[in-house]
């Protein structure tokens, strides 16, 4: 087990790369604690699969270097990194029996066939599969199937990292949070470091200790999922992250004060000139309604009652705006007006956030 | 996908059904027919029962037709499964050259039988052919026209030429279908080259491996016109096939009756050891897959 | 995914040597003249010559047979498309009375051998006076390739949804309309792997169409298995003749080479 970090890292398929829409991954720099559980979020086509086939060595980056420790890893492919992977689609050995798929990689390294029983009967106890270890693979479901190839990973005591590549995706939703659970407490058990790649940010933030979150290539912010849903350093985290996702309104700022279209509101903070696209953004929880006053009008168009809160669809000056509401409030039609919450309105410069020059309280 | 039940089909499939039945069932009515009736000439026919097929399934002739034919198929399946599974195993699988392999492989399927005859009967002689020249210059006594055993040799190496690209492509198309992951995992697993092919790309093939036999097999049990090119059947009847041997009897002596028998016998030996082939390879398959 | 040895393409290299040394044994002796090829032995001719060509393209009984072939292979295809694309649509779509036994009993004459039919069809042809006709050729070769065209056709069509069908028809196609210019084109690759495999089966064969022709359709086959004169076999002749019979695959191959790589992966093979 190791820490992992890449440095200067970035990846173009193209030999020589010209501009920045050329490369797959933009340069970054990333460190993976040992023994910590990422995700690594974002949707089709950012980069993460990219990504994940770097740190696992099946993938050799044009540019920059991973190391494992201290030891540098770039060159080293899959098997001399140590490391496991699990697919989206179940790879197993479909005329082995479960024993013998997860005894496979221990029997290749000549492993003592006493240590190897062993070894196959605790991992076939933490997957929940210690009574089907006879079974041959091939008639097994979908689950089955990737919990046999997430224990022939773990098989080896050795493993630096377990790398998953949106494992989920085969499983059917009823099991996928069973399974989700399993990993989880599996991560507990054993603490290997595990990479989980998704685009489905409840599987992010209910699995990972620090999400990477990522879009177009570039890692947009890297940090645990309550640093993600309070403070979003990039429009992408705010819009990708929360269900719904933040609120985003063009705006002019002058010092402390924000112009949105007609509307003026006064901020707690100055900030500093910015040129470019200016963004306010605002999770719909922290917005609040109201009959009589407020920042700005609104006007509700539906209101959808999830149970334990509702979601209000409602429109300002042709923008569409979402408020959460909480389960015991009460809303109705008649509110027209909507209030920020001062202390959870962000600005953005070009999608990144901007900190206040100073506070002004 | 549902398919919804309706009679009126059968006029969709009339056209088939006529002219698969015009030319299936009404020559082997004529078969039937004269395989249980005698003629003197004239046109005058009369009923022997089954006399016919007493004297074909007693016949020496026949059965060692079949024996050639049994032996000729066996060495065939032997050599051509094995290489073709492991040409399909080496031939790349994407790029420039994976087409050129693809193009030239399939060249011996495309050409006429009877030109793949005079292929190997140019290619084999002493005079003017490269391989008889060559063999003869290196001293080896070799000449498919006289020598039994270098007729048979040669018929292998003529049929191994010809089709074995048939299994390549069948089983290559089956590789294909297998993802990147699967070899990935066996890397990361340290699997030996020999446990990748055992665990992962056997079974993946057995599919299209079944077929590519199935075909082989019967395809090579009904073989006439290479060897009849070649060799003629000859030297003597060294190489005289199932098929050869029954065109001999029908068109070239038109014994009606004994070739007539002969032909259902052929028939129904195909159809009978290719439903036997059939089963035991579905239940294999179910068996390795349950 | 495995390391780039060398193994494979010297594998590859030796196997397609193995394919090519007879064709190009072949293809050297069509350019030599008698003499050379039964005077001295050489890897490439010492005089090289068209004559053998020009033979065959003068020549009547020699390029007729290549008419004919291509004659009766093209009717093959045609008629066997014609049929089998209703009714693999038939078996795609709908059940009916016996159709399980009817696909299996079409799929059994794939399993008959042809020399079973040699006399029979020799018989039934020259008693309806089709014999040494285009016709009876290939008439007798949808035998095989009917059903195979159905086995290969129903495959594609049942990766065409229903409701596509059931689409075109509440817009107001007729049957006919529909299956013309709805149906067919979204079945393109599949009619086209067809076609070849009729077009490969037909051409190839040589036992009936000897058998079925003598003199007004003779086949290519037939001229050469047939030619042998006073003076002897006309080898060089006979090469050319052979060469030429191998054209028309390598061109169908070539234009066919990327729906080959393609259309294996569909998985119906």
């Amino acid at each position: 087990m190791a820490q992992i970090k890449l440095e200067n890292l970035a990846h173009s398929y193209i030999s020589k790369p010209t501009s920045k829409s050329d490369y797959a991954l933009q340069k970054m720099n990333l460190t993976f604690e040992d023994g910590a559980a990422y995700a690594l979020l974002g949707p089709s086509g950012c980069g993460k699969t990219t990504l994940l086939n770097i740190i696992s060595g099946i993938l050799i980056p044009s540019e920059g270097k991973i190391y494992f420790g201290d030891k540098d890893v770039t060159s080293l492919d899959a098997l001399g990194r140590n490391i496991a992977q699990v697919f989206q689609f179940p790879v197993v050995y479909d005329t082995m029996s479960v024993r013998k798929n997860l005894a496979f990689p221990l029997q290749n390294r000549g492993a003592d066939p006493q240590y190897i029983k062993k070894r196959v009967e605790i991992i076939a106890k933490s997957i929940g599969m210690e009574d089907m270890l006879d079974t041959k693979a091939s008639g097994l479901s979908a689950d089955a199937k990737q919990k046999i190839s997430l224990g022939r990973g773990m098989v080896r005591e050795d493993v630096n990292a377990i790398l998953l590549d949106e494992p989920l995706t085969v499983i059917d939703p009823h099991v996928k949070w069973q399974l989700r659970t399993q990993l989880k407490a599996l991560h507990e058990e054993f603490s290997h470091t595990m990479i989980f790649v998704t685009h489905d940010q409840t599987e992010a933030l209910t699995f990972a200790d620090k999400v990477v979150v990522m879009d177009d290539g570039i890692v947009v912010q890297v940090g645990s999922p309550q640093e993600l849903f309070e403070r979003p350093t990039h429009t992408f985290v705010g819009y990708f992250i929360g269900s719904p996702g933040m609120n985003f309104f063009d705006v002019d700022i002058i010092e402390d004060i924000i112009s949105m279209g007609d509307v003026k509101l006064k901020l707690h903070s100055i900030f500093p000139d910015l040129k470019g696209r200016v963004e306010l953004g605002i999770r719909p929880e922290f917005i609040t309604l109201s009959k009589d006053s407020g920042d700005i009008k609104i006007e509700i168009i539906r209101i959808e009652d999830i149970g334990y809160h509702k979601i209000v669809r409602a429109i300002h000056d042709n923008i569409k705006i979402n408020i959460v509401v909480p389960e015991d409030v009460k809303i109705d039609n008649n509110m027209k007006f909507a209030s920020f919450d001062r202390d959870h309105i962000f600005i953005y410069q070009d999608g990144w956030l901007v900190e206040p020059k100073e506070a002004k309280r | 996908m549902n398919k919804t039940v309706n009679q009126k089909a059968w006029f969709l499939v009339l056209p088939v059904f006529l002219l698969v039945a015009f030319s299936a069932v009404i020559p082997l009515m004529t078969v039937i027919n004269y395989s249980v009736q005698d003629t003197f000439g004239n046109n005058v026919f009369s009923w022997v029962g089954l006399d016919w097929f007493d004297e074909i399934i007693h016949s020496q002739r026949m059965h060692e037709s079949l024996a050639r034919q049994s032996l000729l198929t066996t060495i065939i399946l032997l050599i051509e499964v094995p290489l073709g599974i492991f040409i399909a195993l080496n031939m790349p699988k994407k790029g420039f050259w994976a087409s050129f392999n693809l193009v030239v492989i399939s060249l011996p399927l495309l050409i006429p039988w009877n030109v793949v005859g005079t292929i190997w009967q140019i290619f084999g002689r002493k005079d003017i052919g490269l391989l008889g020249h060559t063999l003869s210059i290196l001293g080896i006594d070799y000449n498919y026209a006289q020598d039994v055993l270098s007729a048979w040799i040669t018929i292998v190496i003529m049929d191994v030429w010809h089709w074995t690209s048939l299994i390549v492509l069948l089983c290559y198309a089956g590789l294909q279908s297998i993802p990147d992951a699967y070899y990935q995992a066996a890397k990361i697993d340290q699997a030996s080259r020999w446990s990748v092919f055992r665990y992962i790309e056997l079974p993946k093939m057995s599919g299209v491996l079944m077929i590519a036999i199935l075909l082989r097999f019967m395809d090579s049990f009904m073989i006439y016109s290479e060897p009849f090119v070649l060799t003629g059947g000859g030297p003597g009847n060294s190489t005289t096939f199932l098929s050869i041997d029954l065109v001999n009897m029908a068109l070239g002596q038109f014994d009606l009756g004994p070739a007539s028998a002969y032909s259902l016998m052929y028939f129904l030996v195909v159809l009978l050891v290719s439903w036997v082939f059939f089963t035991v390879m579905t239940n294999l398959d179910k068996k390795g897959a349950a | 995914m495995y390391k780039k040895s060398l193994k494979s393409p010297i594998i590859m290299f030796f196997y397609i040597v193995f394919l090519m040394l007879p064709i190009y044994w072949l293809l050297n002796m069509s350019f030599k003249t008698n003499e050379e090829i039964l005077g001295t032995f050489s890897m490439l001719p010492n005089k090289f010559t068209l004559h053998n060509y020009v033979t065959i393209f003068t020549d009547p009984t020699w390029y007729m047979g290549y008419i004919n072939s291509m004659s009766y292979v093209a009717i093959n295809v045609v008629i066997s498309l014609a049929v089998a694309l209703p009714a693999a649509y038939a078996f795609s779509r709908y059940t009916f009375m016996g159709d399980k036994h009817l696909f299996f009993w079409l799929l059994t004459n794939r399993m008959a051998p042809p020399a079973v039919f040699a006399l029979p069809f020799f018989q039934l042809y020259s008693s309806i006076g089709l014999f040494d006709t285009y016709w009876a050729v290939a008439l007798a070769h949808t035998l095989f390739n009917v059903p195979l065209s159905v086995w290969i056709l129903e495959g594609f069509m049942r990766g065409v949804p229903k409701e596509i069908d059931e689409t075109a028809y509440i817009d107001g196609y007729s049957f006919f309309k529909f299956f013309r210019k709805i149906f067919m084109p979204l079945i393109a690759s599949g009619i086209g792997v067809t076609a070849f495999f009729c077009f490969m089966f037909s051409w190839v064969e040589l036992l009936l169409s000897r058998t079925l022709t003598s003199v007004n359709a003779k086949s290519i086959g037939a001229t050469m298995t047939r030619t042998v004169s006073a003076t002897g076999i006309d080898w060089g002749v006979l090469a050319a003749a052979g060469i030429l019979t191998i054209i028309p695959g390598v061109l169908v191959i070539y234009f066919v080479r990327n729906h080959i790589a393609k259309g294996f992966a569909l998985g119906r093979v």
